[in-house]
């Protein structure tokens, strides 16, 4: 019983093969196996959103999917995203706005604001914030993190035209 | 809290996946999209022998109009269900409700039949189910059965299944003329668990209900479909005769008291939804005051 697993899997675009337990999350395959610590765990029950990835595109919590569930699927961390520059423009909006104190969330409120971004040009305020709602913040009071998000928003619209 | 150990078999097949949970009985949970499950493995409340996980299983993906039959694979996802034309069309409803599941992350892998599998009595969907008069369609080695949704829910996170079946699709009926949804929910905030909310079906005819079906959820031990709706079918609702609805179902709920509200707090607000949902579905602003005292 509860034999380890292999797996294989791209993380951020690198094929990746391992034998796991099945019970290792996949937060914590990213954290402990791969050393990247910039995804990072909070609650480990869905709640709080600081392990939020890119599985296949679309954003998940890591700490709600088994390593063995991506199973030749795409991973996409905040290294592979920060690395690759497609969130540079949002990355330094959020230190121009102060939309980070402590950093535990920032990860994945750059995830959850990236995914934002993609679908829909010019989110409204309301939209930001229901987009973020899976996210906490214990610093900053949101706030900066909605200017910061707006702000990337308007610049890119403004690229685009 | 990290899930305790398992042993984990990824079905090939909807047999394969039925053989393991014949071989395994009620040591084994099947995984779907674990955004239920893993929290409960990881906050330590559940600790199954084995995981069988279904999430590969193209069989089980889908929305089709069959007829006047919307069928939708227990694997549908709640994005799925927020993007399907299929859905916007013939039961929005469902659309509708899972805007109010969780955050889009947690949307990208719930799935209908996990959400209806595990039947938190303040989940959205399985109250939509009853609204809906839905059918579940489950599996298990003697074949396929049927079960209308009022059957299926039997308690908190209890159904109808047994350990060796499968639940592999949800048939709705299309909605027809005259059909008119409603939902609205009671949370803390957007994306929480309700504190109280309301799935409503109803068919509306020169400006009486000629159907009406209430599925309230987060207002006991299981999604309850309001009888106190009896009083407002082919009646001329007035502001009277819903005050004696509102009562009816007030009688008729037994919520539990925990740290969101009291079980007076959720009879007071499942009222205010019923008006509130009179008012929208009559088109009547007037009714969501209720009568003057």
């Amino acid at each position: 019983m509860s034999a380890p697993v292999s797996v294989s899997l791209l993380v951020n675009g690198e094929p990746i093969d391992a034998v796991v337990l099945p019970r290792l999350n996949l937060a914590d395959f990213i954290r402990e196996h791969l050393k990247l610590t910039g995804t990072h765990v909070g609650c480990e029950h869905g709640v709080c959103g600081a392990c939020t990835v890119r599985v296949d595109g679309e954003i998940v919590r890591s700490c709600l999917m088994l390593t063995v569930q991506a199973q030749g699927a795409s991973v996409e961390t905040i290294e592979g995203l920060s690395d690759s520059g497609e969130i540079a423009d949002l990355q330094a909006a959020f230190r121009e706005r102060n939309a980070l104190q402590c950093g535990y969330c920032t990860p994945g409120m750059l995830m959850t604001a990236q995914d934002l971004l993609k679908h829909v040009s010019m989110p409204d305020r309301p939209a930001i914030r229901e987009h973020l709602s899976g996210n906490y913040c214990r610093c900053t009071g949101y706030q900066a993190i909605v200017d910061a998000v707006e702000a990337t928003a308007r610049t890119r619209a403004e690229r685009r035209a | 809290m990290k899930a305790a150990a398992f042993a984990y078999a990824r079905a090939t097949s909807v047999v394969n996946a039925l053989e393991l949970l014949a071989a395994h009985g009620d040591k084994a949970k099947v995984l779907s999209g674990g955004q239920s499950l893993m929290p409960a493995m990881n906050l330590r409340l559940l600790s199954p022998d084995i995981l069988v996980d279904i999430g590969g299983l193209a069989e089980l993906r889908g929305i089709a109009v069959r007829g006047d039959v919307l069928v939708v694979g227990a694997l549908t996802r709640h994005v799925d269900l927020l993007g399907s034309p299929e859905i916007a069309l013939h039961a929005p409803l469902l659309r509708d409700a899972v805007a109010h599941v969780a955050h889009p992350a947690i949307r990208n892998r719930g799935t209908i039949g996990g959400s209806l599998a595990h039947a938190d009595p303040a989940s959205e969907l399985p109250a939509c189910v009853l609204a809906l008069d839905a059918t579940i369609v489950v599996r298990g080695p003697a074949g396929e059965r049927r079960i209308a949704a009022t059957e299926f829910f039997k308690g908190i996170y209890e159904t109808a299944l047994s350990p060796d079946e499968l639940l592999v699709a949800v048939e709705v009926p299309v909605a027809g003329q005259g059909v008119a949804f409603f939902f609205q929910e009671y949370a803390r905030r957007h994306g929480d668990y309700a504190i109280v909310g309301l799935a409503a079906c109803a068919v509306v005819a020169a400006g009486s209900f000629s159907d009406l079906r209430l599925g309230f959820f987060a207002v006991g031990d299981r999604p309850v479909l309001a009888a106190a709706a009896g009083k407002l079918i082919n009646a001329s609702v007035t502001p009277a005769l819903l005050a004696e609805a509102t009562a009816a179902l007030a009688d008729e709920l037994d919520p539990q008291e925990d740290q969101q509200a009291t079980a007076a707090m959720r009879r007071h607000l499942a009222a205010v939804l019923l008006r509130r949902c009179a008012a929208a579905l009559l088109a009547r602003p007037e009714l969501e005051k209720g009568a003057t005292r």
